[in-house]
C-alpha cells in the first residue's frame, strides 16, 4: 500500500492481524486489520502519551476522516495516542466476505483493541454509524473509558420521527445494492456534503480504499444492517448500546455539523437525553462531515485537557439542583397578588388597534389560568425539562403561556421574528423544542420549515386547518382539560439552578445564540429591574418591549401590551402607546428605541386625552440599542415627568447599566469640556444596576482582551465584562462559545469594548470583533462613528477596518439624508466633511464610501453589521464594482 | 559626503539632489540635461555612454540613481538599454570607483502582477510578471541593484509609490490636460484606494535610506505617504488643485483594461504621435488598489512623512494660482 494520502503522515499507517471471536466468523479465523496509529511517532519522538483516542468511522467513510486528530495528538504539547481503525469490510481492512452486523462490529472492536495492548485511559471518538460502534465498545469496556466523543451519530430513531428521506432512498431495495456497491454514488454522495466542498486530492483519498464493486461490499452491508424497525436483526444490539447510554458517566463531548440530511438535530437531542451531562457544540453551517468542515482537534484536545485527567476519577460529578434553595420563584407575586385583597383587580390586559381594552384578567383570573394551562399542558405530556418553543405575541396569551410553562418546569425557548425568517428557522431547528405554541403564521412557518416539534395552536381551529398545520390541540383545549384535572398548581419546585430560558440573542454579530437561563436567573433580572428602577407592586406599566413585558407579573405590576405588529416594534405609534397607558393608568413605559422613534413621528395622531395620559407616566425604560439624545429630548416634550432611561445590556445580561437622560448630558457635557477623565469616545451607557459589578481587560496592541486581569481603571479600553446574579448560564449547545466567553471566575465577557471616566461611568466603544487595528494604532468605531452622525447630511455611520490586521485602512460608511441611491464612494465634499469629523475624534480615515442603507439587526433595526460591511468595503475599495453591502 | 544623484532633471531627481544640498552633502547629478539643482554639480551624459558614466561615478561615496525612461510609450529596446543595462553600467563603474552605497530607486510595479494589492510589503520585483516595458526593466534592474549588495558594496532598493507634488509632468499634468478635455472616466466610480507619495516626503524617504544604509542593504522597501485614498478622490483634489473640472463619467475598471490593452497596441500604427487616450497599465493603476504596509519602511527608514496629502494638494492649488481656472494645454 502507497501512503500517499494528504494529511496522513506514513508513519501512522499500519497492519495488524487479529483473532477473531466474532459470532459471524469461524472459530480460529484471523482479520487483518488496516490503522493509523500514532503510537510509533510518538515513541520514537519520546513523548509520553496521556491516554488513547479511539476514533471509529462510520460508512463510508475510513480512519482518514481522523487525521487532524493524529496529527494533534504528536503535538508535544498534548500527547495522546490516536488509534483511528478502518473497520473490517472499510477502509483498507480485510474484505471479510461477510455480513458484518452490528454486535459483529462492536465485537471486532474488542477484539483489535485486546490485540493493540493499549496502556492508560481510552476515550472512545464515533462518527456516523461508527458512533453506535465506538459507543458499544464503551459499555461493554466501562474499566478504561475515560471519555467518549461523538460526531454526527445516533442510536435510536426517536419516538413519533420517521427514517431520513436520504436513508430511505439508500435503504430502498430498487437503490440499495446499485447506489451502495455497484456504482460509488453512496460515496460520492457522501463527500458531497462537506460545507465547503473537500478539495480533489481529498476526495480521492477518501475513494481510494473503495475503488471497485468487490470493495465496496461492506459500504452496502453497513447500509442494509442499519436497523429501520424491531424486526430488524441488529435491532436488540442498538437497543442495547441506546439504553446503556443512560448509565454511562463519563465526560461526554458531542461536536455536531446541524447541515445534516440524516443524522440532524433531532437525533442529538435524543443523545441528550441519554448523556445529559454532554458538552455539546453546533457548528452553524457545519454538516455531516463535521470533522471536515471544522477543526474539531483543537475542541478535543482542549476538552480532554479539562476533562479527562485518568480513567476512573474523571467521573462527571454534576450536581442535580437541590429543590428550593432560597430564592425567590418568579410567580410568586403573582400567585400573592391573586389570594390577596388586589385578587380582584386587572393584572394583564391586551389592546385592540382601535384604541379600546381587547382582553384583560385580574391577578385572580390570570393565576387560574397559568394553573390550569400548567395542568393540561402536563396531561399532554409537556413537564419538567420539556423544551417548548412560544411563538406568540406579547399579550395575555403569552403571559399565560409563559408562567404556565415555568411552573411546570418546563423550558421556554423564546426566537422571536426579529431574527429573519431564516434565522428564526435555525434558531428553532437547533433548540429542538418538544412543543411549539404558536400562532396561526408561526405554525404554518413550523409546517413550512420543517420544524420538529408538536404544535399547539394558541385559538381553536377548525378540524381541517388543524390537520393542515399539523396541530394537535389549542391553549384554550388545554386549558378546558386542565379545569377538570383541577389539581390545584403544579407541583415543581424549582431549585435557583434549575433551567428556565432560552433566549435567543439579536444575531447582529453572526448567527443568533440561544442563552441558557435557570430559574434562578431569572428572579434575578426580576430583582435587578426592581432594585433599579423602584418598580412595585401597583405600579401600571405599558410593556412595548417584549422582554421586560413578561416581568410584569413577577414585579406584581399591572401590565398592558399596546396594539402593535410584534414583529416590527418601529410600528408602535403615539396613539396606540397612548391608548394603553389610559387604558391602566400608567406609570411605567417600557419601549424599543426603534418605537420610540415612531412614536416621536406619529404624534400628530394623538388625541388630548392620549396626550394626557402619557403626561402622567413617570418612568420610561427604552432598551436594545443606544437611544440618541435628541430623539430622548423629543420623547420628553411627550412625556414631560417622566424620567427617561436607556439601560444597556444584552441578551446574556439584562440589563447591564442605566443612565438617564439627564445623565447623558452631564456626560456629554464632561466629554466635550474634556474636566473629567476618559470622559468621551463612544457612547455613555452610565453606572451598574443593582446587583452588578463591571469591568474590563484591557486591549492588548492586536485589538484582542488575551488578559486576565480585570479593572477599572479611567481611560483603559477593554473588553466589558459583567459579573451579576442575573447573568445567563451559559449557550445552548455551544460548549466554545461558552469557553470563549467565560472570563475570570464569575465574569462573563460581553464581547463589548469600552472604558471607564473618572466618575465611574462605562463608555461603549464598539464590539470586539469590530475592533480596527491601524499601523500603530487600535481603533474602535462608536468614537469616530457618533463625530461622524453630528454631521447635519449624515443620518447613520459605521467605521470599518480594510486590509491585513495590524496595517489596516479605515473606512467609513455612512448613510446619508436623504439616501442615495447606489453604493460607492462618496462625494469629494462628503468624504472631505467626514473625514475631518472623524479626525476630531481622533480617527484617520482613508475613505468614505456611501450606501443607500447600512445593514442593520432586524430586531432594532439600529446594530450595523460591520464584519458584513468591512468586507465590502474591501473588495469595493480593491476596486471591484460597488454593489449592494 | 559625496553624493551622486543620477536623473535629477526630473521631479523627484531635482527634489532629492535639493534636500542633500541642505543637507551639506557634496552633491553631483548625471542625466542628459542639466539638473538646474542650486548647490550642485551637474554632469551631463546618457546611461548608455560608457565613458560619460564613468566620469560621472568618480569621487563619490554614494550613488542615489533615478534615472530611468519612464513613460507610457517607446520601444522595449529604449527601456532595456537605458533601465537594465544603464543600471548595470553604472553599478559596474561605481564598484570599479570604489563607491561604497547604492540606492536605486525603484518602483512598486515590479512586483505588480496587475492583482489588487491590500495593505502589503514589498514583495520581491518579478520581471517575469510586471506589466509592460518599464515596469520589467524596473524590476530586471532592481534585481541587479539587490545582487550587487556584498561585503564592500551596499545595494537598497527604495519604490515611492506613484509620486506628485507642484511641477510633475507624470501624474498631475496627465490628469489635468486629460479632465480638462473631459477625456478621464473614473474606473469602477473611482472606489480603487490608492497609496501615493507628495514629492517632498518620498525625496525624504529616500535621502533616509541613504543615512539608513546598515539597516536596509540588500532589500527593497516601499514609500509613500501612508494614507491610501480611494483613486477618484485624489484624481478630484489634483483637478481642484489645477482649476479644472473633475471627471464626471465612469466605466467599468474590467472594460477600461481590455480597451486599454487594445488602444496601446493600436495606437502607434494609426499614426497617432501623442500619448493613447488608455493604456491597461494606466487602467490598472486607476481601477484597482494598490496601499501598501509601511509599518517596516518607516521603522527601517526612521522616517515619517511630514507633508500630509490634504497639505500636499493645498501646494499643489498655490503652484496653479489657487484654483483659478486655466487652459491646460492639450499634449
Amino acid at each position: 500500500m502507497i501512503v500517499d494520502w494528504p494529511g496522513v503522515n506514513a508513519e501512522w499507517s499500519r497492519e495488524i492481524d487479529v483473532p477473531s471471536t466474532s459470532g459471524v466468523d469461524a472459530p480460529g479465523t484471523v482479520r487483518r486489520w488496516h490503522l493509523l496509529d500514532n503510537g510509533e511517532e510518538l515513541a520514537r519522538r519520546g513523548l509520553v502519551p496521556r491516554g488513547t483516542l479511539l476514533c471509529v468511522h462510520g460508512n463510508p467513510t475510513w480512519s482518514y476522516l481522523w487525521r487532524s486528530l493524529l496529527a494533534a495528538g504528536s503535538d508535544p504539547a498534548h500527547p495522546w495516542r490516536v488509534v483511528a481503525v478502518d473497520q473490517l469490510d472499510m477502509g483498507f481492512s480485510e474484505r471479510t466476505g461477510s455480513f458484518r452486523r452490528l454486535a459483529d462490529r462492536i465485537n471486532d472492536l474488542g477484539d483489535l483493541i485486546d490485540a493493540l495492548d493499549l496502556a492508560g485511559p481510552v476515550v472512545s471518538v464515533g462518527h456516523d454509524w461508527g458512533g453506535v460502534v465506538s459507543l458499544g465498545w464503551a459499555l461493554a469496556h466501562r474499566d478504561r473509558l475515560a471519555g467518549v466523543v461523538l460526531t454526527n451519530t445516533a442510536v435510536h430513531q426517536p419516538a413519533g420521527s420517521s427514517i431520513p428521506a436520504a436513508l430511505r432512498l439508500a435503504l430502498h431495495p430498487a437503490v440499495h445494492r446499485w447506489g451502495t456497491t455497484t456504482t460509488g454514488t453512496f460515496l460520492r454522495v457522501t463527500h458531497s456534503l462537506a460545507h465547503p466542498a473537500l478539495p480533489a486530492d481529498i476526495r480521492n483519498a477518501y475513494m481510494a480504499p473503495y475503488r471497485g464493486a468487490s470493495r465496496r461490499a461492506g459500504v452496502g452491508n453497513f447500509v442494509a444492517d442499519i436497523p429501520v424497525d424491531a424486526s430488524h436483526p441488529s435491532f436488540a444490539a442498538l437497543t442495547g448500546v441506546a439504553e446503556g447510554l443512560r448509565s454511562l458517566e463519563v465526560p461526554a463531548l458531542m461536536l455536531w455539523g446541524p447541515r445534516d440530511p440524516i443524522f440532524s438535530d433531532r437525533y442529538l437531542k435524543d443523545l441528550l437525553t441519554r448523556l445529559p451531562h454532554a458538552d455539546v457544540h453546533r457548528y452553524e453551517g457545519a454538516g455531516h462531515l463535521v470533522a471536515e468542515d471544522r477543526d474539531i482537534a483543537t475542541p478535543v484536545f482542549d476538552w480532554l485537557a479539562t476533562n479527562v485527567t485518568r480513567a476512573g476519577d474523571s467521573a462527571v460529578a454534576k450536581s442535580s439542583p437541590a429543590a428550593g434553595d432560597g430564592f425567590t420563584p418568579l410567580w410568586a407575586r403573582l400567585t400573592e397578588l391573586a389570594a390577596g385583597p388586589d385578587a380582584g383587580g386587572r393584572a394583564v390586559v391586551e389592546m385592540a388597534p382601535d384604541g379600546t381594552v381587547a382582553r384583560s384578567l385580574t391577578w385572580q383570573q390570570l393565576e387560574e389560568s397559568v394553573n390550569r394551562l400548567a395542568a393540561g399542558l402536563r396531561k399532554t405530556g409537556v413537564g419538567t425539562g420539556s423544551r417548548v418553543s412560544l411563538m406568540v405575541p406579547p399579550g395575555v396569551d403569552l403571559t399565560v403561556a409563559l408562567y404556565a410553562c415555568l411552573r411546570l418546569g418546563a423550558v421556554v425557548v423564546v426566537a422571536d421574528a426579529g431574527l429573519g425568517t431564516q434565522g428564526l428557522s435555525r434558531a428553532v431547528k437547533g433548540a429542538t423544542p418538544d412543543v411549539l405554541i404558536g400562532i396561526d403564521k408561526a405554525l404554518a412557518a413550523a409546517r413550512a420549515l420543517g420544524w420538529a416539534a408538536r404544535r399547539i395552536s394558541v385559538r381553536d381551529l377548525p378540524a381541517g386547518q388543524r390537520r393542515l398545520l399539523g396541530v394537535e390541540t389549542s391553549l384554550a383545549a388545554l386549558a378546558r382539560t386542565g379545569a377538570g384535572n383541577a389539581g390545584a398548581a403544579p407541583s415543581f419546585t424549582p431549585a435557583a439552578g434549575s433551567p428556565a430560558a432560552v433566549l435567543f440573542t439579536s444575531g447582529s454579530t453572526g448567527p443568533a445564540k440561544g442563552v441558557q437561563y435557570t430559574h434562578g436567573q431569572l428572579a434575578a433580572m426580576r430583582d435587578t429591574v426592581a432594585g433599579t428602577f423602584g418598580i412595585k407592586p401597583g405600579d401600571r406599566l405599558v410593556a412595548g418591549f417584549a422582554p421586560f413585558a413578561l416581568l410584569g407579573p413577577a414585579l406584581g405590576a399591572v401590565s398592558v401590551t399596546p396594539a402593535m405588529d410584534v414583529t416590527a416594534p418601529r410600528t408602535l405609534t403615539a396613539h396606540a402607546l397612548a391608548a394603553a397607558a389610559a387604558a391602566i393608568d400608567a406609570t411605567v413605559v417600557f419601549a424599543s428605541p426603534a418605537a420610540l422613534r415612531n412614536v416621536v413621528a406619529s404624534q400628530a395622531g394623538l388625541t388630548p386625552e392620549g396626550a394626557a395620559a402619557l403626561k402622567r407616566v413617570d418612568l420610561l425604560l427604552s432598551a436594545g440599542a443606544p437611544v440618541p439624545e435628541p430623539l430622548l429630548d423629543e420623547v420628553q416634550r411627550l412625556l414631560p415627568a417622566a424620567s427617561l432611561h436607556t439601560p444597556y445590556g444584552m441578551t446574556e445580561a439584562l440589563p447591564v447599566t442605566d443612565i438617564s437622560l439627564e445623565q447623558i448630558k452631564a456626560a456629554a457635557a464632561d466629554a466635550g469640556s474634556g474636566t473629567v477623565p476618559g470622559a468621551g469616545n463612544g457612547v455613555c451607557v452610565g453606572r451598574p444596576v443593582h446587583g452588578a459589578r463591571i469591568a474590563v481587560i484591557p486591549l492588548a496592541a492586536d485589538g484582542t482582551a488575551p488578559g486576565t486581569e480585570p479593572v477599572t481603571d479611567a481611560g483603559v479600553t477593554g473588553e466589558i465584562l459583567v459579573s451579576a446574579p442575573h447573568v445567563k448560564d451559559g449557550y445552548d449547545r455551544l460548549w466554545l462559545t461558552d469557553q470563549a466567553s467565560a472570563g475570570p471566575a464569575g465574569w462573563h465577557r460581553t464581547g463589548d469594548v469600552g472604558h471607564f471616566d473618572a466618575e465611574g461611568r462605562l463608555w461603549v466603544e464598539g464590539r470586539l470583533a469590530h475592533i480596527i487595528t491601524a499601523p500603530g494604532a487600535v481603533v474602535t468605531p462608536v468614537g469616530a462613528e457618533r463625530a461622524i452622525e453630528t454631521l447635519d447630511s449624515v443620518s447613520m455611520a459605521a467605521i470599518v477596518g480594510v486590509g491585513p490586521a495590524g496595517t489596516q485602512a479605515i473606512a467609513a460608511v455612512v448613510e446619508t439624508l436623504p439616501p442615495v441611491r447606489k453604493a460607492g464612494p462618496a462625494s469629494p465634499g462628503l468624504a472631505g466633511k467626514v473625514r475631518q469629523a472623524a479626525l476630531a475624534a481622533g480617527v484617520s480615515v482613508s475613505a468614505v464610501l456611501v450606501v443607500p442603507a447600512q445593514p442593520t439587526d432586524i430586531r432594532h433595526n439600529a446594530k450595523i453589521d460591520r464584519s458584513r460591511l468591512s468586507r465590502w468595503a474591501s473588495s469595493v475599495l480593491a476596486g471591484g464594482r460597488p454593489g449592494k453591502p | 559626503m559625496k553624493v551622486l544623484v543620477t536623473g535629477a532633471s526630473g521631479l523627484l531627481g531635482r527634489e532629492v539632489a535639493g534636500l542633500l544640498v541642505r543637507r551639506g552633502h557634496e552633491v553631483s547629478t548625471f542625466q542628459r540635461r542639466p539638473s538646474g539643482v542650486d548647490g550642485a554639480a551637474d554632469r551631463c551624459g546618457s546611461l548608455t555612454d560608457d565613458a560619460a558614466v564613468a566620469a560621472a561615478v568618480q569621487g563619490a561615496e554614494a550613488i542615489i540613481h533615478l534615472a530611468a525612461k519612464v513613460s507610457f510609450t517607446g520601444s522595449a529596446g529604449e527601456f532595456e538599454a537605458i533601465n537594465v543595462q544603464g543600471t548595470r553600467r553604472l553599478i559596474l563603474a561605481a564598484r570599479e570607483a570604489g563607491v561604497r552605497d547604492l540606492v536605486f530607486v525603484s518602483s512598486p510595479s515590479v512586483a505588480n502582477s496587475g492583482a489588487a494589492i491590500a495593505g502589503l510589503g514589498a514583495e520581491p520585483a518579478d520581471p517575469e510578471r510586471a506589466h509592460g516595458d518599464y515596469a520589467r526593466t524596473k524590476a530586471q534592474a532592481e534585481l541587479q541593484a539587490l545582487a550587487a549588495d556584498g561585503p564592500d558594496f551596499r545595494g537598497a532598493a527604495v519604490r515611492p509609490h506613484v509620486v506628485w507634488g507642484p511641477g510633475d509632468t507624470q501624474l498631475v499634468e496627465r490628469v489635468l490636460a486629460r479632465a480638462a478635455r473631459n477625456r478621464l472616466p473614473l474606473l469602477d466610480a473611482g472606489a480603487a484606494l490608492i497609496d501615493t507619495t507628495y514629492v517632498d516626503n518620498a525625496a525624504a524617504g529616500i535621502v533616509a535610506a541613504l543615512d539608513r544604509m546598515g539597516f536596509i542593504h540588500g532589500r527593497a522597501l516601499v514609500v509613500t505617504n501612508g494614507e491610501p485614498r480611494p483613486v477618484g478622490e485624489l484624481i478630484a483634489g489634483i483637478c481642484a488643485a489645477g482649476g479644472v473640472p473633475a471627471p464626471s463619467w465612469s466605466v467599468p475598471g474590467t472594460l477600461a483594461r481590455a480597451a486599454g490593452m487594445v488602444v496601446e497596441k493600436a495606437w502607434p500604427r494609426l499614426g497617432q504621435q501623442d500619448e493613447p487616450p488608455m493604456t491597461r497599465f494606466l487602467a490598472e493603476q486607476l481601477s484597482t488598489a494598490h496601499w501598501f504596509d509601511q509599518r517596516e519602511t518607516q521603522r527601517l527608514l526612521d522616517w515619517t512623512p511630514a507633508v500630509s496629502i490634504d497639505e500636499g494638494l493645498e501646494r499643489l492649488a498655490e503652484y496653479y494660482g489657487r484654483g483659478t481656472v486655466r487652459a491646460v494645454s492639450g499634449r
